[in-house]
Parts: C-alpha cells; structure tokens; sequence
C-alpha cells in the first residue's frame, strides 16, 4: 500500500516534470554531430547524426528533418547527402567529401511568421510548423514508414512522433483553434483590411564543416543577411589549449554583444553540463576557452528590428554549429 | 630532460661548435608493447620554431603500401597533432621524409642539414591501431643544444643530439 502511494507520488511528479521540461519548445535544440571533421584525402566521407533534444547529441527527442540539408563543397559547386533516413530519435545522411578543402553542410532557413484579423476572424501568416519528415510522417509524404500505428505498435497517439503529427490544425494545444484555410504564405498576401497584424522574421542557420586535407575558407565568406559566422581559428583545427576565435557578424558587419551558448558533448559522464554563456565583444568576436577535448554545440542568438517588411516588429537570428575540439 | 648529457657528442651539448653544417639527429625508440593485436604505430616528427611560424616534417611513417579505398593514408589524421601542423598540407609520399612504419626498435633520423639557427621544439608522436596516441616535445637549439623526453606509453626515449 505504502509502496503503491509512493509510486504514484513518484509518477505524478515524473508527469509534472516531464510537462514543465516539455513546455518551452525553444529549449529543444537541433544539432548536427559529424562523424569526424578532419578527413586525410578525397577518398572518404562522413556520416551525419540529425537530432533535437535537450542535450545536444543526445538523440532522446526527435529526429531533426533533414529536407533541407545542402552541402557546399569547397570549390562552390553544391554537394548532395546520401543515403538520409530518419529514425525515431534521430536522422543520419552521409556525405562523400570529394574534393580537398573545408566543406559547409547544413541548413538555413528565413521565414516571415504572424498573424492578423480579418473580420473578426485570426489568420495566419507562413506555412504551417510542419514535423521533421519521418516523425509521423515518411519521408516520401504522408503514409510513409512510421505512420499510425507503426512497427511496435506503441499505444500512443498515432504512432512515434505523434503528439506533433501530421498538421494538427491549431497546432499547439491549448490555444484557440481556427480554420486551417486562414492562412497565408507570405506578409504580401495580407489582405488590405487586416487589423492587429503581428509578424516576426526568423533567420536560422546551422553548419558543420568538414575538411579534406588543408583547410579552406571559401564556405565562410559571408551572405551579408542575418547572424552568420566568420572563423579566425579554422572551425576544424581547433585544440582544446588553445582558444577558439570567431567573429560573429549581422548583415554582413561585426555583430557585437551577441549571446552564445557553447556545450561540450559527453553530459552524462560529467556532474555538470559545462556550458558556457558567452558574449561576443565589440569586435563581434566571439573567445572561447575549451574546458575539454570533445565535441561542442555552439549556439549564437541575436533579436533586432531590422527586419526586411517594415510590419515585421522583431527579427530573430541564430547560428548554430558542431565544433571538433581535439586534446593537443 | 636537458640536463641529459649525450657522452657521444660532449661538444654540442657544450655548445662550442662553430659548424652549423653538423646536421643533429634524433633517436626514436618504439617501445615493444605486449597485446593481442599489435599493429606497427603511424609515427612523425616535426619541428616547431619556438617563436611561432610554419612547422617542418622531419619524418612520418605509415603504411604505404596500402591503396584504394582504404589506402593507408586515411589514418594520418590520428597524428593529429601533426595533421594539424602541417601533415594536412603535405603531399605524400614525399622524398626524404615519408617511409613504412617500423617495428619496435631504436631509429636514428638526421635532422635537416639547412634548418636556421634558432630555438625549436622537436614534436614527435605517435598513434597506434587499436592502441594508444602519444605526442613527445623536446626543445633544442640550433645549432648546439639537443634534449631528451620521453614518453609513457607509445614512445620511448626521444632524443636530439
């Protein structure tokens, strides 16, 4: 009987906990963990681990889609993924790396997002939040492996990855719902007679680089829009005595005062996350003391209102990156 | 480790040499390592100007015969100390530098006969299949001042004369 009530204590507090660390979506971060970053010839490649969780490189979550992963080589030309599949936690591609030099691989996303009024009824402005292909949905559209009811048969709504299935109209539960056709793609579909219009800009961005021999610096030179990153210590030559340098720049121009988080891999194997909360200086560069050898996850967050439709009230950048960081 | 006086070249040490022609050598010894599955180590040696500045290959030993598709030097990033100072940009393999990985044993390599004078630290590591990684410095001057370290492990004594 005792028993019985502490277990039940104990899982009702497990639900609150797990509905307190579930709740703030954002605390999900998306990392790419490559298989080596430092390649001796064209005759190899790397394969690529795609998830969001918590932890970085813990594939205790979702996988992370994989739809819109490029590659850029070295010498310009674009590169292409092999062999993508998604998984229940995590999704994997390879990458031959076939041409000496460093190579950028990953994904960057701009998008316009919001809302407004139109005779007393919400809209939407952007294409729905869709889930990463494969998390209840196949990679091929809807039905795909993995779909209802998939192998194993779990009880769970609609099979792994259901909670976030296939488009729920009104997505996140809890708020007002409203009709799936109020949407619009862009902020230049919003009607003339729209009230209460509220729009934000989101520029993501997350790269890791591979070398092949030499490091090159061609897939560093910047777009000139939104937070991106500038090596002064080249992303895969960096030793952990010594300190890694990075200039951050927004809009093509040193970006200063942007706050970076830089995790160390490895969490379980620690008593603390060491996780670094760093800003970058008037300079925009960022300096970063590696407190071990291993692989980190750095992630740079920067908000301003320079956004590209003159409705939109904030602009929201990140950049995102896996850095090998090896014992001298 | 300096203070190991090599009785074989007094003079050097001594530093009262005025020929910088005298090339120094360094001696490697490859401990014997008693497992299962022993694989001859990658083994380089490079040197390091100590006031900063490109490093130079004195040696680097890997499996040469090995081509294709996995040809022997795909594992030369696991020097990656080396690989980081300079093996990335080397063309392999290169005359006078690069050989076949060598047994357990003591070698001598002459250093190079036209390096500057100066101070420089010798770097040797290496790394073994299925085994450990070990990286030795042994800061010199030259012409005139040699050193000895050694490693742990991977490495024995490495020693500049």
């Amino acid at each position: 009987m005792r028993i019985i009530t502490l277990f039940s204590a104990a899982s009702a507090l497990s639900v609150a906990l797990s509905a307190a660390f579930a709740s703030p979506a954002l605390a999900h971060s998306q990392w790419l963990l490559p298989s080596t970053t430092v390649l001796a010839g064209t005759g190899n490649g790397v394969t690529v681990d795609a998830g969001t969780s918590t932890v970085p490189f813990y594939a205790d979550h979702f996988p992370m889609g994989i739809d819109d992963i490029k590659v850029w080589a070295p010498d310009g030309s674009e590169g292409k993924i092999q062999n993508p599949a998604t998984g229940r936690y995590r999704s994997t591609f390879d990458v031959m790396i076939d041409q000496p030099g460093t190579w950028k691989i990953g994904v960057e996303q701009a998008s316009v997002f919001g809302s407004f009024v139109l005779d007393g009824e919400m809209w939407r402005v952007g294409a729905m939040r869709r889930p990463p292909a494969g998390a209840g949905m196949g990679p091929g559209g809807p039905g795909g492996p993995g779909g209802p009811g998939g192998p194993g048969g779990r009880a769970g709504p609609g099979g792994p990855g259901g909670p976030q299935g296939e488009g729920r109209p009104g997505g996140e539960g809890g708020r007002a719902r409203f009709d799936p056709a109020h949407v619009v793609a862009s902020p230049a579909e919003i009607p003339a007679g729209a009230t209460d219009v509220k729009l934000s800009e989101r520029i993501s961005r997350n790269f890791i680089f591979v070398t092949a021999d030499a490091p090159t610096q061609s897939v560093f030179k910047p777009a000139g829009k939104g937070l991106e990153m500038e090596p002064i210590t080249h992303p895969d030559a960096l030793a952990s005595d010594e300190e890694g340098q990075f200039r951050f720049l927004v809009d093509g121009k040193p970006a200063a005062g942007v706050k970076v988080t830089v995790v160390p891999g490895g969490k379980r194997f620690r008593e603390a996350d060491d996780a670094q909360q760093l800003t970058t200086g008037p300079d925009g560069v960022l300096r970063v003391k590696w407190p071990v050898a291993g692989m980190y996850w750095l992630n740079a967050e920067m908000t301003d209102h320079r956004a590209s439709d003159p409705r939109v009230t904030e602009r929201r950048m990140s950049y995102t990156t896996t850095l090998e960081v090896v014992a001298p | 480790m300096k203070s190991k006086v090599l009785p074989a070249v007094p003079l050097l040490v001594a530093g009262t040499i005025a020929t910088p022609a005298t090339a120094a050598t360094v001696s490697v010894t490859l401990p014997r390592i008693d497992v299962a599955e022993y694989h001859k180590p990658y083994v380089a040696g490079w040197l390091e100007p100590a006031d900063g500045g490109p490093a130079r290959t004195v040696f680097v030993w890997y499996d040469l015969k090995k081509t294709g598709r996995e040809a022997g030097t795909k594992w030369l990033v696991d020097l990656r100390s080396w690989w980081r100072k300079g093996g990335r940009s080397m063309k392999l393999p290169a005359d006078g530098v690069s050989g076949a990985t060598r047994a357990p044993g003591t070698y001598q390599i002459p250093l190079p006969a036209n390096l500057p004078a100066g101070q420089y630290v010798l770097k040797v590591e290496a790394a073994r299949e299925s085994g450990g990684r070990e990286l030795v410095s042994v800061p010199i001057t030259v012409p005139g001042k040699g050193g000895s370290a050694s490693g742990k492990a991977e490495l024995g004594a490495v020693t500049v004369r």
